[in-house]
């Protein structure tokens, strides 16, 4: 992986430089015309905010079968990821929401859905940070069970929401679009793998430093 | 010594404690007739309670008393370092789960008695015409919502910042449980009640208990031993 | 199943950055009542957790017998006594009624009958239906004490027993210990008390900043011997 560092970096970059360019050239979308093309950002970050979550969850159950600390560091480098791009998908969703449907906040499945899974893994974090020695282990069985409660979020939201009209307008892809749309979408995967990397890096050197402190004491 | 035997016995012995206190079930109880009157003053307007408020209100004082119950029960614990006493026992963790469960759970029992009928009488809901399908959701709801609330107090007992971090772990997680609670009450609540649709909620919420009870099972001893 | 000896193997414990035991190496026997010592802080009580099976060491091993606190599993846990800085003892219930639970957890046979034992052991049947919470701390501790050696454990790890007592149950506790020598239990027990451990323990070792060394036998006094080896 860190030979292969840099060059993903450049290419991550790279593609994050051409995207506008992709996204100005894609055709409009027939109702929404400008404003769809945020969803070009929107998707791919809620794309990456389940794959951390997922991350996380895996990691987690790594961590507590067999106490590998690699597992912990990955784990939180997940919660991290899809705090952050659930935060991005939070802020680029309510923009494109007032725009298109004249209303900040609905509640349709897909955005609570995504909004329960955004508090569980900051909470996650809450307690990483706020829980004292020990807090590992304890998050490690909160990212497991945030993850595991995501289908039931799903579907209980689902049926709370067939009972009220529906107000979403998911736009079919046409032609043009999907080149661009997976287009984005590797580009935030790869950043993601960057990301990801480069934190469960800096959280090895931690534990390095942490193990040298302890060596000091010998 | 069965499983069953030491979840008798440790349960047992929780009720003892409490019994001999009653701390944690009056103030529970007084917190949960308090949640309701403050949201009576909240919701009812011009002397008539808002529709459809009943469902609502009676849930989320269940999630709030069940949070308090919680908090206090492994507070206890921690003074004496009584849970560490009983990890030292010979007997299987997760039975320690399960009674820690039950006791809770009988707990939220006993203040649900109080505020099922006190909602029906102040938010003049319907709440006793399909009463088996209602204490069923409450049943269901309340398993689910403790399951993962005794798994994550027992956690949470030696960390810092507990007393926050239960209630801001709890409810993401629980959130199924309050959405299928409150819509299936409201489901017997209409003016042309569905017990269908109830009994579709019911099934959510047993099939979350079933999962999340066998995860906290699972993931019981990992988590408390250190 | 039973076992006839604890051994620490390069025994390491780390609380995030700060070693509370470095590289701690024991051996104790049955039939042997061995005095663990120190300073505060030294890890004495992280090292009995341990052997408890309460806390696993972030490096080495604990081996009982032959078994290790894996393969041990709740069995061995059965055969562990424990009496821990905080007492175990819930303050709501009685006397009797703390005693009869664990007995109970504990699957004694006659549970009953080992409790009555065990309350006049502690010099406390007269207060057996009273609250722990109206206890002393001294009374508190024969309780404990009692609690911890209910089920006739094997392995009898004590921290700091002699506690709040005073002479009439230091010497009941002594006694006590002695006796649990003689049916071949393994004691390893930490004080502060120096005096009441000198002609109690078979061996002495010293804890300090996380590392263990052997405190010499014979000649002078304990405190003389624990100062030197302490200071060394």
């Amino acid at each position: 992986m860190q030979r292969l560092f840099l060059p993903l970096t450049l290419l991550v970059a790279a593609m994050f430089a051409y995207a506008p360019v992709m996204i100005a050239q894609a055709p409009f979308e027939s109702t929404m015309l400008l404003v769809q093309k945020i969803f070009y950002f929107h998707v791919p970050s809620w794309f990456v905010m389940f794959s951390g979550a997922f991350l996380c969850a895996g990691a987690s159950v790594v961590y507590l079968a067999k106490g590998s600390r690699n597992a912990d560091h990955y784990a939180l480098a997940g919660a991290e990821l899809a705090v952050v791009f659930g935060l991005m998908g939070l802020i680029t969703g309510p923009l494109w929401a007032r725009k298109a449907w004249g209303v900040w906040w609905e509640w349709d499945v897909k955005l609570t859905l995504a909004l329960v899974v955004w508090l569980t893994f900051v909470a996650y974090l809450l307690l990483r940070r706020y829980g004292g020695a020990g807090s590992e282990k304890l998050a490690a069985g909160v990212g497991i069970f945030g993850a595991a409660n995501i289908p039931f979020v799903y579907y209980s939201v689902n049926w709370w929401r067939t009972m009220h009209p529906k107000t979403t307008v998911v736009p079919t892809l046409r032609e043009g679009m999907r080149g661009t749309f997976w287009f984005c979408v590797l580009a935030f995967m790869l950043l993601m793998v960057l990301i990801v990397a480069a934190r469960v890096r800096l959280e090895r050197q931690r534990a390095l430093v942490d193990d040298l402190f302890l060596e000091l004491e010998d | 010594m069965t499983f069953l035997r030491v979840v008798w016995l440790v349960m047992r012995k929780d009720l003892l404690v409490e019994l001999r206190s009653r701390e944690i079930v009056y103030t529970t109880m007084f917190f949960a007739v308090s949640c309701v009157l403050v949201f009576a003053f909240g919701f009812v307007r011009e002397g008539q309670p808002m529709e459809d408020v009943g469902a609502g209100i009676l849930w989320i004082a269940v999630a709030f008393s069940g949070t308090l119950a919680l908090g206090r029960a492994f507070e206890r614990e921690r003074q004496s370092e009584t849970l560490r006493a009983l990890l030292l026992a010979p007997v299987d963790r997760p039975a320690l789960y399960i009674a820690k469960l039950l006791g809770v759970l009988v707990l939220l029992a006993a203040v649900e008695v109080i505020i099922v009928p006190l909602v029906a009488l102040l938010f003049q809901a319907p709440l006793f015409r399909h009463l088996a399908m209602l204490l069923a959701l409450l049943a269901a709801g309340t398993i689910g919502f403790t399951a993962v609330g005794t798994l994550f107090g027992a956690m949470l007992a030696r960390a810092r910042s507990r007393d926050v971090l239960l209630p801001v772990l709890l409810y993401p997680i629980t959130v199924p449980v309050i959405i299928a609670g409150v819509r299936g009450t409201s489901a017997l609540l209409q003016a042309d009640p569905d017990p269908a649709v109830a009994r579709a909620w019911l099934s959510l919420l047993v099939s979350f208990d079933v999962v999340f009870i066998t995860l906290a099972l699972w993931t019981f001893e990992p988590v408390m031993t250190d | 199943m039973d076992f006839d000896s604890l051994t620490f193997h390069e025994v390491t414990r780390n609380f995030g950055r700060r070693r509370a035991l470095n590289r701690v190496s024991l051996t104790c026997r049955a039939g042997e009542i061995v005095a663990l010592l120190g300073p505060n802080g030294a890890g004495k009580s992280t090292l009995l957790s341990i052997a408890a099976t309460l806390l696993t060491p972030s490096a080495g091993a604990v081996r009982y017998g032959d078994r290790t606190a894996r393969t041990g599993g709740s069995q061995l846990r059965a055969r562990i006594g424990f009496l821990a800085h905080d007492l175990f003892v819930y303050p709501e219930l009685s006397a009797a009624e703390n005693l009869l639970f664990f007995a109970r957890l504990h699957g004694l046979a006659d549970a009953e009958r080992d409790v009555d034992a065990a309350l006049a052991q502690a010099g406390l049947q007269d207060r057996r239906d009273d609250p722990a919470v109206s206890f002393s701390r001294g009374m508190r501790q024969r309780l404990a004490i009692e609690r911890a050696l209910l089920h006739r454990p094997r392995l009898v790890l004590l921290d700091e027993p002699f506690t709040g007592l005073d002479d009439a149950a230091v010497a009941a506790t002594r006694a006590r210990l002695s006796s649990l020598r003689e049916s071949g239990c393994i004691v390893l027990l930490t004080t502060h008390d120096l005096e009441i451990v000198e002609h109690l323990a078979d061996r002495a070792v010293v804890l300090s900043g996380g590392r263990l060394s052997a405190v010499d036998a014979g000649g002078t006094s304990l405190r003389e011997r624990y100062r030197q080896a302490a200071s060394s």
